[in-house]
């Protein structure tokens, strides 16, 4: 008795428990005919009617886009656009009107629109410094940011090439002779405006380079004000790519025809950009995007299609249960 | 390559190491010499000379590593993988402008990677350190100033003088010098080295055994010659010098450093080796590092994905260099805003080849994420963890040796569920070696009633008709017989014997000589068990113990043994008296004399030579005349072997007192010979005086078969895994054993290759031996042809007959030759079971070997003893079973289990498992990082391939560490497809593993196909559907930030729910790990999103502030999640439909409910619990 309690005692059982013996509770789910088809149908119900909804939120998106970087150009200038863009003599206003096809109600935003437009280049992203934006002590990091960093009056506030080739059309938009007015308040992101870009930044040596890139700065409006700029220096993620110009804060009525007087600025010509402006409505879904509805259609459609095959296939041909002769391995046997 | 080469040295080792090489006997002379140049000066440690010698203390230390070198060495072996490799230069190369990520970002998983298996690699070598504390800091007696006082084991020094106590172990190899005997013999258990626990004698020298008290230590000085350290157990080379004299010294003087004193009160010693030089410390070496197929494979990926990984730099290097070289457009720069003017060689547009070649690096380093970085550690946390499930499975757990299943190294898991061919060993692995005394033959009559397995699966083969009426009538007795009277290692029963009653018998001299010789001619030890005065015997093999046994259960009880005599109570007349032999001399057993003699005077001064050893010796040895019973002996001896019994054969005879003398003095100078020749002359000795013996009987004893092993050979035979034996038996025994154990069946074709036929024996006789070779290989070849023909005949007209090839040892010589392995190894293929008989260990590691290297599929041996060794190293998988037979085969192997039957818990269900885990763990680990890494190839196409990652560095550092591992860890560790219960109903489910269809190339190039497809999906929803409009109600558009959110949270939920989809066992674990990583990622962005914008850059509140609030973002998740998982559920639900997996069937077959436990049928776990307590109550019954 003694010793079967001592050996008891440093027996070496391995101690039970579900965790240890791999017994834990689980849920063992199949991929059965029933399961197949049930998610498949799921899917279907659940995607088609999201389909539809996009779709219907998305027609009712109004949108107006007019591309006017080879209309603005005179014809004088159409085989050297260079010459046109880069040169301070041209008169570069242009008129364009635009007809709108649908009622659109406030808020209406404006968004200029960029093609080919690599934003997305590293060594574009790379080239600008937060910290200079942020903190006017830190003005003189500029490290990131050559070859756009300073000169001899020293560094440049905004620094970089993102801010450096900020996008100078302006448009105004008339209705019949009145302006609309543009708001251009809350275009950027709060937490850009709060956070990232200092209140107490000021610009300073902006496009006083030998080399001008893009639109010029208020220096007397702190960074945080400047919200063209911020727009802009949140890199866009692709090469084609609106950015948030500004609001009409009215309605503009079905047919109405409206007048954009667009001062051409920006040189697009020189890598084949194209540049549009665009007006657009938004709702929960954002603009108008077809593809998004499309894409759920399609998906919805094809889980409905596959999910009546398979009905059909274990309607008219069920498998018998747990065969397995269905095994490779076995008919090899089998032959041996 | 290097593995390979590891392996080959590996293989040569393993002779060199085993102890099958023969013992030089040249080697006295070498003393002094090189090799044998130590010098031990004994109880005088502070004489100058020894102290120049400078041996190592007794400190022992197993650590791998020490605080010094640990950060060094554990760096160096981390670093000797090739993927850390690439992970260390693209993080050096990370601070570099080259680099498309902050440094940081590329560091931080590399060390998180790192400092885990490090970590590991620490924590492993502190518990070895903890034993080395311990083991140093245990006290020991040592003679010191006159005076035994207690140190630690660490103090030791060579030649100090100690005093070890009984149940001590010895703290260093020490040379014995005299013990609470007074003749200076020792008992030593030897567990710890070889395993054994049979207790060993160990003698002193005369001259030293009369030191005993502490004062005649004082004047004792002595100087020992010998051998440098080795790692050879079972030799001892040196001498001693003492008192002006040299004497020669053995193994018998040397006490092994961890080896324990037992039934010896204490003894004197004197230390010779200490620390690392002690023999068993010379043989602490690693087990050989094996690696699993499945793991060389990995490689293979991994070079895929390199060159994948290079492929596309190299692509998106030439797009970068197309791209930059266009920004120069006749002398004017295109796209003004990147500068091209003033810019690095990095985009310079005037030198497109160098930004090129540049960007090539660039991209090396982005697309890093194609390469796993923590596949090596998880895959290594998780065999860890899946051993923990191996060595805590309660169902191979040995209740009677205190025993669990034990993975001793974890590397092979995966590999336990592709084993293709099992090499079994037979005694001890398929057998109990637990011999029980059956049977036996004296004077020509046969006696013992009992049935043996064998004798009963043979019974079953020939119909009971055909058995006599007297077995049929023993079958009935057998039961009463057991529960009457039950004596471990005896299952005789015959009433001719039995009760006294043999002195009734005709032949009853003969009998009562015969069991004499059992009760004297052995090297047993009695114990007498203090409380209950029963004797037991330690034996040095259990045969041994099996016959002093039957003798005592007979009426000769041995009971006392000195080193001059041997004691008994023998039966006689009716009552029971004390006989004292004087014993002589002793003789022996070895290999190569196959027998062992004593020469014993009784108390009428009649001289006696008492012999017994293997028939095949003992029928030469045999006196010509007066053998009156040898033909039915031998008659006997063939029926014994065929009913798959040990026999051997016992004779005597009378010496007369001249012939004794003249022998003795011969054998003395033989044995006291120091030349080259010694052992040869104590066999030239030995055979002279074991000649014309008369011949007695002779024994049978059982090797039980071990429980359950036919049904586990059945099962794994089920599960398609062929079994050989290798066996040192005779062929009959062998082939009897087969069909015990159900590896041979009745409708089975055997192919028998032998060289016994006649024209082979004849020429034996003349003694040619190139004639004889010549001949049997010829032999050999025509057999395998005719086994060949007739397979091929059979596959012709496909039969469905099973072939089974059974062959000997010395045919297995010559099969094994390079011209005919090939034809060999073809026949041996399409048997579904094959036996080797009488094969030596050395040609089991080559039949290992060939078939490992012959069929290129995964070959596992299993054995128990040091015979095993060989083979188990050269197995892809050696598993040895702890049993009785010692530890060296456990020590060799990669899987220790106590019992055979536990294999087939360990292939079917762990092996199983481990299997089917690593293999889809390491699919979908390539799988997720693909789908990862090329969304950021899909994004740089669209940034003219500048090398801006699509995401913020830290998503992307995080997405091996954080958002995706543990949900594949615990695929690797808990994942089951079926449960046990089903594994082992389902033998055929294992095959999935022996064919490798769960990681074969179409499913791995599947599962990388559906990580492109992923991140295609992935990233064309996510871009087309967010081109350029607004995202959300107040007009905001898409920008650089978002988009990678956007992705990066659909790449997250795709490849988790990708997991989700992809197993179907979720405990609570898998719900947490693939839930939780996925709500991770969220809880991470608003934190992450919160920290100063300098630091977080492109996440700045980009979750809170712009993606939650949107609509859009989440229907995109969704549409995007749905549509990645799709392409893979059609898969599945189609395959699952036309050309389902077995695993498939089964589970459908669990879920429709055919699976349930019926009422009649326990589950294996009640069953096995009832069998052990019923078992445990027939025990108790016993000891009542």
């Amino acid at each position: 008795m003694d010793a079967s309690t001592r050996t008891k005692s440093r027996s070496k059982k391995p101690q039970y428990s579900r965790f240890t013996q791999q017994e834990l509770p689980a849920w063992k789910p199949i991929l059965t005919p029933k399961w197949i088809i049930t998610s498949f149908v799921i899917i279907a119900i659940l995607f088609t009617p999201a389909g539809l909804l996009c779709l219907w939120a998305s027609e009712r998106v109004v949108e107006i886009i007019d591309r006017y970087d080879d209309d603005c150009l005179p014809d004088s200038y159409s085989t050297d656009p260079d010459s046109f863009i880069q040169s301070n003599n041209t008169n570069k206003t242009c008129v364009r009107t635009l007809k709108v096809p649908r009622k659109m109600t406030a808020p209406i935003f404006i968004y200029y629109q960029l093609d080919n437009f690599y934003q997305n280049h590293r060594r574009y992203v790379k080239s600008r410094s937060d910290k200079q934006l942020r903190d006017p002590d830190e003005a003189d990091e500029t490290e990131d940011c050559k070859p756009i960093n300073g000169n001899d009056d020293g560094p440049i506030v905004p620094c970089g090439l993102v801010a450096w080739s900020l996008f100078n059309d302006t448009y105004k938009f008339f209705k019949g002779n009145k302006a609309i007015d543009i708001d251009k308040k809350d275009i950027a992101w709060e937490s850009d405006k709060k956070y990232k870009f200092g209140s107490n930044v000021y610009p300073k040596n902006f496009q006083n380079w030998e080399l001008i890139g893009g639109g010029a700065l208020d220096e007397s409006k702190p960074l945080s004000e400047q919200e063209d700029l911020i727009v802009w220096m949140k890199t866009a993620a692709l090469p084609t790519f609106r950015k948030l110009y500004g609001k009409i804060n009215t309605d503009l009525e079905a047919n109405e025809t409206i007048t954009v007087v667009i001062q051409n600025n920006y040189n697009t010509y020189v890598f084949g950009g194209e540049k549009k402006v665009a007006l657009s409505t938004a709702n929960w879904i954002g603009g108008k995007n077809d593809f998004f509805g499309i894409s759920f259609l399609t998906i919805g459609g094809v889980c409905f299609f596959v999910a009546i095959n398979f009905i059909l296939l274990y309607v008219l041909k069920p498998r018998p249960l747990g065969d397995p002769s269905y095994l490779s391995w076995n008919r090899n046997q089998g032959a041996q | 390559m290097a593995f390979g080469r590891h392996e080959r040295v590996q293989f040569s080792k393993i002779y060199s190491l085993s102890c099958f090489r023969p013992s030089t006997r040249d080697e006295h002379g070498q003393i002094g010499q090189k090799g044998y140049s130590r010098v031990v000066y004994c109880n005088d440690v502070d004489n100058p000379e020894a102290v120049q010698l400078r041996y190592r203390g007794n400190y022992v230390s197993t650590t791998k590593y020490t605080a010094i070198n640990f950060l060094p060495k554990s760096l160096f072996e981390q670093f000797r993988r090739v993927a850390n490799i690439y992970f260390l230069v693209v993080a050096c190369v990370s601070f570099s402008p080259l680099a498309p990520f902050r440094a940081s970002s590329i560091l931080f998983p590399l060390l998180l990677v790192i400092g885990a298996t490090m970590a590991k690699e620490g924590v492993e070598d502190w518990r070895r350190r903890k034993q080395d504390i311990k083991a140093n800091n245990r006290k020991i007696h040592v003679y010191r100033d006159h005076s035994f006082s207690e140190r630690k084991w660490k103090d030791l020094r060579v030649g100090d003088l100690v005093k070890v106590h009984k149940d001590e172990y010895f703290p260093a190899d020490l040379l014995l010098l005299s013990s609470s005997y007074p003749d200076g013999i020792c008992y030593v258990e030897t567990m710890n080295l070889d395993g054994e626990t049979n207790l060993k004698l160990k003698h002193a020298f005369d001259f030293t055994a009369s030191l005993h008290d502490d004062d005649s230590f004082r004047q004792f000085k002595a100087v020992v010659k010998c051998e440098d350290p080795n790692e050879d157990l079972y030799s001892f080379v040196g001498s001693l010098s003492y008192n002006n004299n040299q004497h020669p010294l053995s193994l018998q003087q040397v006490l092994l450093r961890d080896s324990k004193l037992k039934n010896t009160e204490y003894v004197y010693g004197v230390v010779i080796f200490t620390g690392h030089d002690t023999k068993v410390m010379q043989n602490a070496t690693d087990p050989p590092s094996k690696r699993s197929k499945i793991e060389r494979r990995m490689d293979k990926i991994i070079y895929i994905l390199f060159s994948t990984l290079i492929s596309i730099s190299f692509i998106g290097s030439i797009f970068f260099g197309i791209r930059t070289n266009r920004d120069l457009n006749n002398g004017s720069y295109r796209r003004w805003y990147l500068e091209p003017s003033r810019t690095t060689a990095l985009y310079d547009p005037k030198r497109p080849a160098l930004a090129a070649l540049l960007h090539f690096l660039t991209g090396l380093m982005l697309y890093g994420y194609l390469i796993p970085i923590s596949l090596y550690v998880s895959i290594e946390m998780v065999k860890v963890l899946q051993s923990v499930f191996i060595n805590q499975d309660q169902d191979m757990y040995h209740e009677e040796t205190n025993r669990p299943a034990r993975a001793r190294t974890s590397n092979l898991n995966e590999e336990l569920g592709q084993v293709d061919t099992v090499l079994s060993d037979k005694t001890g692995t398929l057998t109990c070696n637990s011999m029980e005394f059956v049977k036996c033959s004296i004077a020509g009559v046969s006696y013992g009633r009992g049935m043996t397995e064998v004798e009963l699966a043979l019974a079953k083969r020939k119909n009971v008709e055909q058995l006599d009426a007297g077995n049929t009538s023993n079958i009935s007795d057998d039961h009463a017989v057991k529960s009457r009277k039950s004596v471990k290692g005896f299952n005789f029963w015959d009433e001719r014997i039995m009760d006294s009653q043999w002195v009734n018998e005709p032949n009853s001299d003969v009998i009562q000589k015969f069991f004499r010789v059992l009760a004297i001619c052995h090297t047993a030890i009695p114990e007498v068990n203090r409380d209950t005065g029963e004797l037991s015997y330690e034996a040095e093999s259990p045969d041994e113990a099996a016959f002093v046994i039957a003798a005592r259960e007979v009426g000769f009880e041995f009971f006392q043994r000195t080193q001059t005599s041997i004691s008994l109570h023998e039966f006689e007349n009716g009552k029971t008296v004390d006989r004292s032999y004087e014993l002589l001399n002793m003789i022996e057993f070895s290999s190569a004399r196959k027998r062992m003699s004593v020469i014993i005077r009784n108390a009428e001064n009649q001289l006696f030579l008492l012999c017994k050893g293997a028939d095949s010796i003992m029928f030469e040895k045999l006196s010509k005349e007066s053998q009156p019973f040898e033909d039915q002996t031998k008659n006997h001896i063939n029926k014994y072997a065929e009913a798959g019994l040990r026999t051997l054969v016992v004779a005597y005879r009378p010496l007369d007192e001249v012939e004794y003398k003249t022998w003795e003095e011969e054998f003395l100078n033989a044995k006291t010979s120091v030349s080259v020749d010694r052992d040869s002359l104590i066999d030239a000795a030995a055979e002279k005086i074991e000649r014309d013996l008369i011949l007695l009987g002779a024994t049978a004893v059982e090797d039980k078969l071990q429980k359950g092993v036919p049904e586990c050979i059945e099962k794994l035979a089920n599960a398609g895994i062929k079994i050989w034996v290798l066996t040192g038996d005779k062929m009959e025994t062998a082939i009897n054993i087969g069909y015990a154990c159900r590896l041979l069946a009745q409708g089975m074709k055997q192919i028998v290759i032998t060289l016994d036929s006649p024209d082979i024996k004849s020429l034996e006789k003349l003694r040619d031996r190139e004639a004889i070779a010549k001949a049997s290989r010829e032999s050999i070849e025509k057999q395998l042809r005719e086994g060949r023909s007739q397979i091929d005949l059979a596959t012709s007209k496909s039969s469905s007959v099973l072939f089974a090839l059974i062959i000997d040892g010395r045919s297995l010589a010559f099969a094994l030759d390079k011209s005919l392995e090939e034809l060999f190894l073809k026949i041996a293929v399409d048997c579904s079971s094959v036996i080797c008989c009488r094969s030596s260990p050395k040609q089991k590691a080559l039949v290992t070997k060939m078939v490992k290297e012959g069929t290129r599929k995964t070959t596992l041996a299993i054995g128990d003893g040091a015979n095993d060794v060989g083979m188990l190293q050269e197995a892809d998988i050696g598993v040895g079973i702890s049993g009785a037979e010692g530890m060296q085969a456990v020590m060799a192997s990669d899987f220790a289990i106590a019992q055979f039957r536990f294999l087939e818990r360990l292939l079917l269900v762990h092996g199983h498992w481990c299997y089917r885990r690593i293999a889809m763990m390491i699919c979908y680990f390539f799988y997720k990082n693909i789908a990862f890494g090329f969304t950021l190839l899909w994004f740089e196409a669209h940034a003219s391939f500048s090398g801006q990652p699509a995401y913020n560095d830290w998503y992307m550092s995080f997405y091996n560490v954080f958002f995706t591992s543990l949900p594949v860890i615990a695929l690797g560790v808990f994942d089951q497809d079926v449960s046990a219960r089903l594994c082992l109903k389902y033998p055929l489910l294992y095959q999935e593993g022996v064919q490798n269809i769960l990681f074969n190339w179409p499913r791995i190039l599947g599962w990388m196909f559906n990580g492109v497809l992923s991140s295609m999906i992935i990233f064309f929803i996510c871009k087309n559907s967010t081109i350029h409009q607004a995202f959300r109600e107040d007009g905001h558009v898409i920008d650089y930030e978002i988009l990678g959110v956007l992705m990066y949270t659909c790449v997250v939920w795709a490849v988790n729910c990708q997991m989700a989809l992809s197993i179907n066992y979720f405990t609570w674990i898998q719900h947490f790990f693939i839930w939780g990583s996925i709500f991770f990622w969220y809880v991470f962005l608003v934190i992450y999103g919160y920290i100063n914008p300098l630091w977080s850059t492109t996440a700045y509140r980009v979750f809170v502030e712009a993606c939650a609030p949107s609509p859009f973002y989440w229907m995109t998740t969704f549409l995007v999640v749905v549509s990645t998982l799709l392409p893979y559920f059609l898969y599945r639900a189609f395959q699952t439909r036309f050309h389902p997996m077995y695993h498939d069937e089964i589970q459908r077959r669990r879920s429709e409910g055919c699976e349930e436990v019926s009422p009649g049928e326990l589950p294996g776990r009640v069953k096995d619990k009832m069998d052990h307590l019923s078992e445990r109550m027939k025990h108790s019954h016993r000891e009542i």
